[in-house]
């Protein structure tokens, strides 16, 4: 009965089964678990998080591996975006705690649990090589996130953002499904690999096969949070606990970037021509909305929801100059630069919602603009970190979001789209006066309140090495950029 | 010598002084932030004389070359260099420097180290732009250099400075974003090279060049500013603090008519000439036009800056005719409108700290009151007037005879502008310094203190020294910009 079982190769796949067991029995561990402040679970998320990133670093071969008969794949670049992305989960953590302990309701093991959950789905996104393995991932991701959002159940806007974002959340998926199916119809196949051999033998559907793309960048839409489906990013971020806000608005980016690369790049190449149309609209409609909406936001967690959507937009940029007429020369270029800026808007939005976690404090939320006035005079420090945080999210240099910009932009460039690349310098023109507001408002203005910041040292100073990261990759950004280009490279 | 990295210390040594000063924190260290600022801002000069001292007059070529890599992956370089018409700004900026942080000694009591920290890092930023020879390297810190002015007028500005602030950040960055999508396509068309010497000799034809020059155009004519978008100056002149202005009028406007020489001119130099007469048209405009609006400002700030873009009007139109005499008149003209028009906004800052007014319906017959400063202003007065045997003088007086060449009506709308800059200086003077005593706010004034005079005093000296004896300062300029001359005339179109 078992002639034909083969243990799959489990080596490729070590951090997610390490990761999976641990949750498992940090869930058990913390029932024991007495201290009010959770430290031991803490404390355990945490080491399972840096055991995945040493398993992960040791078990890299740099080759490409897929294992469960083709279902996962293990290649450099998913090993770059999971090392990244253990490290933004390990740093969204270390922030979230101090709030999550001055709000008794969330402070549960279930917070760390779903934490877990939700980096194994991300991860299981990062390396799927299947329709299947993607979906499982993601949905993985997204009710570990639905219940988070949720937890703190006596808010009102909570409970309205959880609910939004699930029933959002459940039509994208719906969507991706139905384009995937499609897909299947007219391949035959769930396998991306699969599908790309299939599409590049040309035995496929055609009319089938656009209306499955449509579905499925629809779908990748939803996820990423680009216009016009980005109603639900503005309330989900504006209502969710910031410590979730600053989750969701954080390493899911680098999961979705891959699920774009996997999905469009790997599997429908071929079909470059039609899905960078469709990315050229989705990213020119969110640079222009996101940036225009974000000017009339008081309410700082929902002007960086929509700085999110039109930078999104931006990086979808990179992933549409892949492929000119027929010709993939510049593919390289184009995807890693996408890369390397969606690594560093990652660390600038972690920088930014750590700022309002920072100065957050029991039963007040440090969330709209107002609440930074005068920071300059309760903390120079922290106003120089927040400062540099803004400047680097406008793309000023000398910061990190400069050379983000600078490198998605001359993939435009050099794959001759100038209009382009002339619309998004236009848009960020416009950007940058609300995150010139947020530096007015914290230099300019005098403070209301004069309480001293009450955040813990960790936290003062692990928020000061993120805002310092950005300085000082943006003085320095030549080994990122050339990891990313390097990892692609091996991949593609 | 030359095996010192001196055009690096002369970039980092402000900054790093700058990140020093900032650490001293709170207001209670404010002397020490003080000492701190200015032993930086000396050592800042220091480090750059030799660059003037060490020059080679008879090289044409970019010296005290530095060159390692920063970026590879995009063939970004970390290189630098000076030549005959970037030299001098570097000094000149380095010794700004130093006025500034003496000219905010006393009236500055709020965020002391923030303040001279600002000034100082800009300093070291402004080194950069002058010295970088990547274009990327340029860029960065041709933007960088606007956040530490965008706090300086927000945070140590007038009532209005939220305005100005916003509106100097937002219309510079829309210049320098163009400019950064020709740094771009520049890499790529020329095969991936970040380096604006290659830029030079690289063949481009006419339409691209046309593009070129445009996007350069509206990032250095921002930045200059040229009519008609000049708007920001007055607006940030007015709110920024003294040390702003002072900075902004003496090296900011210098970068835009720096841009001309080492971007525009050389690497688009068949669109230059092609649309010369756009750019000697809009010059003249500022001449002429902005001019006549200086006459009418009752704001002394307001005027100032109106006269700055007049003369900055000057400096455009000597690049533009295409001659040694021309362009050598205009970099005359850009150093010495860094010591007169410094002194100028310094004097009155004296006034204003004074009797907290800018208005010269609030003065008059100060000179009963202040003797000594009078006597100074007056001086700076003749010279923003083009007064010979002033610095003035001769920048302007060079670009004419350049102007008398290319054309005569040219020539003739550029010189009849200096009697409009003689009434309208004058006319200022006149009306706050001579008369009667005009109220009791003047007759209160104290006359300038031992600080205030000596920066008066070496800005005075600087301003005549120049006068009398340009040729320091025109020598070193000769061998660069016969080179670039040469380089211009050869057509670029294959």
């Amino acid at each position: 009965m078992f002639d034909n079982f083969v243990v799959p190769n489990l080596q490729p796949a070590a951090p997610e089964l390490f990761l999976a067991a641990m949750a498992l029995v940090i869930l058990l561990i913390d029932l024991t678990v007495k201290d009010s402040r959770r430290t031991l679970t803490f404390a355990l998320t945490q080491l399972t998080l840096v055991g995945c990133a040493a398993i992960q670093f040791y078990t890299s071969t740099g080759e490409i591996v897929y294992t469960f008969s083709n279902m996962f794949v293990d290649d450099l670049m998913s090993d770059l975006l999971k090392l990244f992305l253990y490290m933004t989960m390990i740093i969204v953590l270390f922030y979230s705690r101090g709030y999550v302990i001055d709000r008794s309701v969330m402070n549960k093991g279930e917070y760390y649990i779903l934490a877990l959950f939700a980096t194994l789905g991300m991860m299981v996104m990062i390396s799927a090589n299947h329709f299947v393995t993607i979906y499982l991932g993601l949905e993985l991701l997204s009710l570990s996130l639905y219940a988070m959002v949720a937890m703190n159940r006596d808010s009102v806007v909570s409970t309205e953002a959880a609910m939004k974002y699930f029933v959002l959340g459940a039509l994208a998926s719906g969507l991706l499904l139905y384009g995937m199916s499609m897909i299947y119809g007219a391949t035959g196949t769930l396998e991306i690999t699969g599908v790309a051999e299939k599409l590049y033998g040309g035995g496929a559907n055609k009319t089938l096969m656009v209306f499955g793309l449509v579905f499925l960048v629809s779908g990748l839409a939803f996820k990423l949070g680009v216009v016009p489906f980005h109603m639900w990013i503005p309330d989900v971020y504006h209502g969710a606990p910031t410590s979730v806000t600053l989750l969701i608005g954080s390493a899911p980016k680098l999961a979705a970037f891959a699920i774009v690369m996997r999905l469009l790049v790997n599997g429908m190449i071929t079909m470059a021509q039609d899905w960078q149309q469709m990315l050229i609209l989705l990213s020119v409609l969110s640079m222009a909305i996101g940036n225009l909406a974000a000017i009339a936001q008081t309410n700082l967690k929902r002007m960086l929801a929509y700085s999110a959507i039109s930078h999104m937009g931006f990086m979808l940029l990179g992933i549409t100059t892949g492929v000119v007429s027929g010709d993939a020369r510049y593919a390289l270029n184009a995807y890693s630069s996408a890369m390397f800026y969606v690594i560093a808007y990652v660390l600038m939005t972690t920088g930014a919602f750590g700022m309002i976690l920072m100065m957050s404090r029991a039963g007040f939320e440090a969330e709209n603009i107002a609440d930074f006035k005068g920071l300059n005079k309760r903390s120079p420090w922290f106003a120089g970190i927040m400062l540099m945080i803004m400047f680097s999210m406008a793309g000023v240099p000398f910061f990190i979001g400069f050379f983000a910009k600078f490198s998605v932009l001359q993939a435009v460039i050099a794959a001759g789209y100038l209009w382009l690349a002339i619309v998004a310098v236009f848009f960020s023109l416009i950007g940058t006066f609300y995150y010139l507001r947020v530096v007015k408002v914290m230099y300019f203005d005098a403070p209301d309140d004069d309480a001293p910041l009450t955040a813990t040292n960790d936290m003062r100073l692990l928020i000061s090495a993120n805002g310092l990261a950005v300085a000082f990759l943006g003085m320095f950004p030549q080994v990122i950029m050339s990891l990313c280009a390097y990892a692609l490279l091996r991949s593609l | 010598m030359s095996n010192y990295p001196l055009i690096s210390l002369a970039i980092w040594t402000p900054i790093i002084a700058g990140l020093v000063v900032l650490a001293t924190g709170s207001d209670r260290n404010a002397p020490l932030a003080r000492m701190l600022a200015l032993a930086g801002a000396i050592a800042g000069l220091v480090v750059a004389i030799p660059l003037w001292t060490g020059f080679d007059v008879a090289l044409g070529t970019m010296q005290f070359v530095e060159l390692s890599s920063w970026i590879p992956r995009f063939n970004i370089n970390y290189h630098l260099g000076v030549d005959g018409i970037s030299m001098l700004f570097v000094v000149l900026n380095s010794f700004i420097t130093i006025i500034v942080v003496l000219a905010g000694w006393e009236v500055i009591q709020q965020k002391v180290a923030q303040y001279n920290a600002a000034f100082l890092i800009m300093s070291g930023l402004m080194n950069g732009i002058f010295t970088s020879l990547d274009g990327i390297l340029f860029y960065v810190f041709f933007e960088a250099s606007l956040i530490p002015m965008y706090l300086i007028i927000g945070v140590w500005g007038g009532p209005n400075r939220v305005y100005a602030a916003f509106k100097f950040f937002l219309y510079t960055l829309f210049g320098s974003l163009l400019f950064l999508l020709a740094l771009m396509y520049l890499f790529i068309q020329s095969g991936g090279s970040f380096s604006i010497l290659d830029w030079h000799k690289m063949p481009i034809g006419l339409g691209p060049q046309i593009w070129l020059f445009l996007a350069f155009l509206v990032a250095f004519a921002v930045k200059v500013p040229m009519w008609p978008v000049h708007t920001w100056l007055p607006d940030a002149h007015v709110e920024a603090p003294t040390g702003g202005s002072i900075v902004l009028a003496a090296i900011a406007l210098k970068l835009g008519a720096y841009g001309f020489l080492r971007f525009s001119l050389p690497i688009a130099p068949d669109a230059s000439h092609e649309l010369s007469g756009l750019v000697i048209g809009l010059s003249l405009i500022a001449v002429v036009y902005i001019g006549f609006v200086a006459l009418v400002q009752e704001d002394m700030k307001k005027l100032v800056a109106y006269s700055s873009i007049a003369h900055m009007g000057f400096v455009t139109l000597g690049f533009f005719m295409f001659s040694a005499m021309g362009i050598e008149g205009a970099l005359v003209q850009m150093v010495s409108h860094g010591f007169v028009s410094g002194a100028m906004f310094f004097c009155i800052g004296v006034m204003y700290d004074r009797v907290h007014s800018r208005q010269i319906a609030d003065y008059g017959g100060v000179v009963n009151t202040m003797p000594k400063f009078a006597a100074l202003f007056m001086l700076f007065s003749m010279a923003n007037a083009g007064l010979p045997a002033t610095s003035g003088f001769v920048g302007e007086f060079m670009v004419i005879l350049g102007a008398v060449k290319f054309n005569f009506w040219v020539a003739f709308a550029a010189a009849s502008s200096m009697v409009v800059g003689a009434a309208y200086t004058l006319w200022m003077y006149k009306r706050v310094i001579f008369g009667d005593v005009a109220n009791h706010h003047v007759a209160e004034l104290s006359d300038i203190n031992n600080r205030e005079f000596l920066i008066l005093g070496v800005l005075a000296i600087c301003t005549l020294w120049m006068g009398l004896y340009p040729q320091p300062f025109t020598e070193v300029m000769h061998a660069s910009v016969n080179d670039l001359l040469r380089h211009v005339a050869i057509s670029k179109i294959q």
